[in-house]
């Protein structure tokens, strides 16, 4: 991974979108977008500003309304060697092209005996945290992890969304990669020219020795808020972003709860079925005896996301949750 | 496929020639065919109060929004004459499947216009009983209401609820990018084949988001319809009289058991997508001016002051009523409750579930925990 230089400017995250696919559009002339509004309009979230200006209708490809179509038509574009960048405008869409996604990308290379590979991306604004109700507010990296064959990337920090992206566009594997709408507006380092962020390597973005919390995407501003919170308790948390869940890098995980004997996994998804649920038993298995205290998984309630900011607050993760979750497994 | 999105290869299929007008934007009365309307008028004064009407609440909306009083506001502005004409047109019995944005025909069903302010307000999730009330929820993932309605359109020709003339009817409400969508091409199939008494009423308001119409069809959208089986017919959807009276007759076909129509209602959109749009993004010069020109309200007080059926006291007293019933609104929706933490775990399920009722009482201690601390 090429370092952050200290003095390369700041971009936010919703600049890094546009701004990871670009390096990636100036570098492989195969790489095209498409999607709903991504043209001249820029997105609906601009993180695509400046691409249609840049790369031109050839290769930035505003869609007919259909989220089968744009991940169907990417499917195929990808098997004549262009490498498709598909974007559904709210990851609660994907469920609307679902068969593209479970049934037939993941599934060709397979199904042709390696023979067919279909290198494409699709991203998507996800997430909750806006008040967008039910149907527009969805954390659901957990979806994609139910299906062998996709990566999953979930990027936190402007720098690791173009260092993924580039990985994600690179790689011969469907990547599918989730921008999160609460984290748009943060700020961070620009990244030199040519990062690059492996798929499947976590970072620990806060060394401790108490306690183990695990995030990803915008629960790690949360894990770092609730670290500094359960620091003044003297409860010294390190903080390990997963960035990925498929592959998912249990191993820095495992060297985490090594050092720390306690864990707290730190998710959006409805507790039923979160990625968490996946990690925890990772580490029962193989790390059952680094383990000082039960472990705890703090995601949000198993109910749809109300429209209500006042109730979506109380559905979702807080840093009051986590330092909760946090002080018991530390006090145990 | 690079090339399609690199021209647009056609004209665009906007050249609204061939619809059907009963009122023309200078206010006069032109005659069609097929299409007629026969209000008295006391119900020509009410549909222009309806319209002036439904665009002061939408307007009432979208200042509360940026006034940071609501979240979003999808605005029918400009469209005021489709939602009303179709509104109107409908049966106490007809079943209503909207998107987000048809507020008018809300007000048509009789539906209190604060109940999608509360929604967009973030302190309930709508409210109104769509049963009851015969309009479904507001529904925001494209095209999924053109199922709902055409799987309703079945269960009501099940239930030998049509082939008379108190035979119910359905209509199901979308856009011109809807029609891109596999939901909507699939329920024209579904109406087609079990001739379900449907409407397919398609707002044409000429964008969606910040993509043209020829984004999402190379052809006039009601031309769509004749594949698919059924008749399809376009409509000045500025014009009021012209949107009644095809409705009606589509409705009525459908009540009898005559099956599906599409009726393109050929607008435009006046305001931004939502109030998190910016048209001036995309907007072409000098379209708005044009189709201001065609303004829904102004050519029904044309036709009322040509023909003498109102005077400036009427005028004058339908905006202040208006303006009464927005204010109104505002003080209304400003004074909405919030909602109750516990609520949220309400509705999950029609009886709870052993998992949703765990969380609800480990919800309650938590919260008991920290007024403990509090004290
Ligand atoms: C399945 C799905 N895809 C994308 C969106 C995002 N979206 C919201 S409104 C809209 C445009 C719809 O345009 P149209 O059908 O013409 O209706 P209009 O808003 O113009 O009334 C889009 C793409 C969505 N809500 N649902």
């Amino acid at each position: 991974m090429a370092s952050v230089k200290a003095d390369a400017g700041t971009i936010s995250y919703r600049e890094a979108v546009a701004e990871g696919i670009a390096r990636e559009m100036r570098r492989d002339p195969a790489v095209v977008c498409l999607g709903e509004d991504i043209g001249a309009a820029g997105g609906v979230f601009k993180t695509t500003a400046g691409l249609f200006a840049e790369f031109g209708p050839q290769r930035i490809w505003d869609t007919p309304i259909s989220e089968q179509a744009i991940v169907g038509a990417a499917m195929g574009a990808a098997m004549t060697g262009i490498r498709p960048v598909a974007e559904i405008m709210f990851s609660d869409f994907l469920a609307c092209c679902w068969d593209y996604l479970a049934n037939e990308i993941p599934k060709v290379r397979y199904m042709t005996g390696g023979q067919v590979t279909v290198p494409l991306v699709i991203r998507t604004a996800n997430g909750g945290g806006l008040g967008f109700g039910a149907q527009h507010s969805q954390a659901v990296e957990n979806w994609a992890l139910t299906i062998p064959g996709l990566k999953i990337a979930a990027p936190s920090t402007p720098a690791d969304v173009i260092g993924l992206m580039a990985s994600a566009i690179r790689s011969d594997d469907p990547v599918v990669f989730f921008e999160h709408k609460g984290l748009f507006a943060s700020k961070g380092l620009l990244p030199p020219e040519g990062h690059l962020v492996e798929l499947g390597k976590a970072a620990v973005v806060r060394e401790g020795t108490d306690v183990t919390l695990v995030a990803l995407a915008y629960t790690v501003p949360i894990a770092l808020a609730a670290a500094e919170r359960l620091a003044a308790k003297g409860i010294s948390t390190e903080v390990v972003d997963l960035r990925c869940l498929i592959p998912m890098d249990m191993t820095t995980v495992l060297a985490s709860v090594a050092k720390t004997s306690r864990l707290v996994t730190v998710e959006e998804n409805p507790h039923q079925a979160g990625w968490g649920a996946t990690v925890v038993s990772v580490v029962v298995d193989e790390g059952f005896q680094l383990l000082d205290a039960p472990v705890r998984r703090v995601a949000s309630a198993n109910v749809p996301l109300p429209f209500a900011d006042a109730l979506e607050d109380e559905v979702m993760p807080t840093v009051d949750k986590v330092v909760a979750a946090a002080e018991s497994v530390a006090n145990f | 496929m690079t090339k399609a999105s690199s021209k647009r290869a056609t004209p665009p299929p906007g050249d609204a020639a061939d619809f059907v007008q009963l009122l023309t934007p200078d206010g006069e009365r032109v005659s069609h065919p097929d299409y007629s309307v026969d209000f008295n008028d006391d119900e020509l004064r009410g549909l222009y109060r309806d319209l002036v009407t439904v665009r002061k609440l939408d307007a009432e909306a979208t200042a509360l929004q940026r006034q940071g009083e609501l979240g979003i506001w999808a605005s029918l502005l400009g469209q005021e004459a489709a939602q009303v004409g179709s509104g109107r047109a409908l049966r106490e019995q007809d079943m209503a499947f909207p998107t987000y944005r048809e507020h008018g025909v809300l007000y048509c069903r009789g539906i209190d216009p604060i109940m999608p302010l509360g929604l967009f307000r973030g302190v309930d999730q709508g409210g109104w009983d769509p049963i009851a009330n015969k309009f479904g929820i507001y529904t925001i993932v494209i095209g999924a209401q053109t199922l709902h309605a055409t799987g309703y359109a079945m269960g009501i020709a099940k239930d030998g609820k049509v082939g008379t003339d108190e035979g119910e009817a359905v209509i199901a409400y979308f856009g011109d990018g809807a029609t891109s969508q596999g939901d909507v091409n699939e329920a024209f199939i579904f109406a087609s084949v079990y001739n379900s008494p449907i409407v397919f009423f398609c707002q044409n308001n000429q964008y969606a988001i910040s993509e043209p119409l020829t984004r999402q069809t190379r052809v006039p959208l009601y031309q769509r319809a004749s594949g698919f089986g059924f008749p399809g017919v376009r409509v000045d959807g500025n014009d009021v009289l012209a949107t009644y009276a095809v409705t009606r007759a589509a409705l009525d076909n459908a009540r009898h058991g005559n099956g599906p129509t599409l009726v393109e209602a050929y607008t435009y959109r006046m305001g931004a997508h939502t109030t998190s749009d910016d048209p001036t993004r995309y907007r072409v010069a000098g379209e708005i001016e044009e189709w201001q020109a065609k303004d829904p309200i102004s050519r029904v007080r044309k036709l009322l002051e040509r023909e003498n059926l109102a005077d400036a006291a009427f005028f004058t007293e339908v905006d202040a009523q208006a303006k009464v019933e927005a204010v109104e609104l505002r003080e209304r929706v400003l004074a909405l409750p919030d909602p109750d933490p516990s609520e949220m775990f309400k509705h999950v399920y029609p009886h709870g579930s052993p998992e949703v009722d765990e969380q609800a009482a480990t919800f309650a201690a938590y919260h008991a925990s920290f007024e403990g601390a509090q004290h």
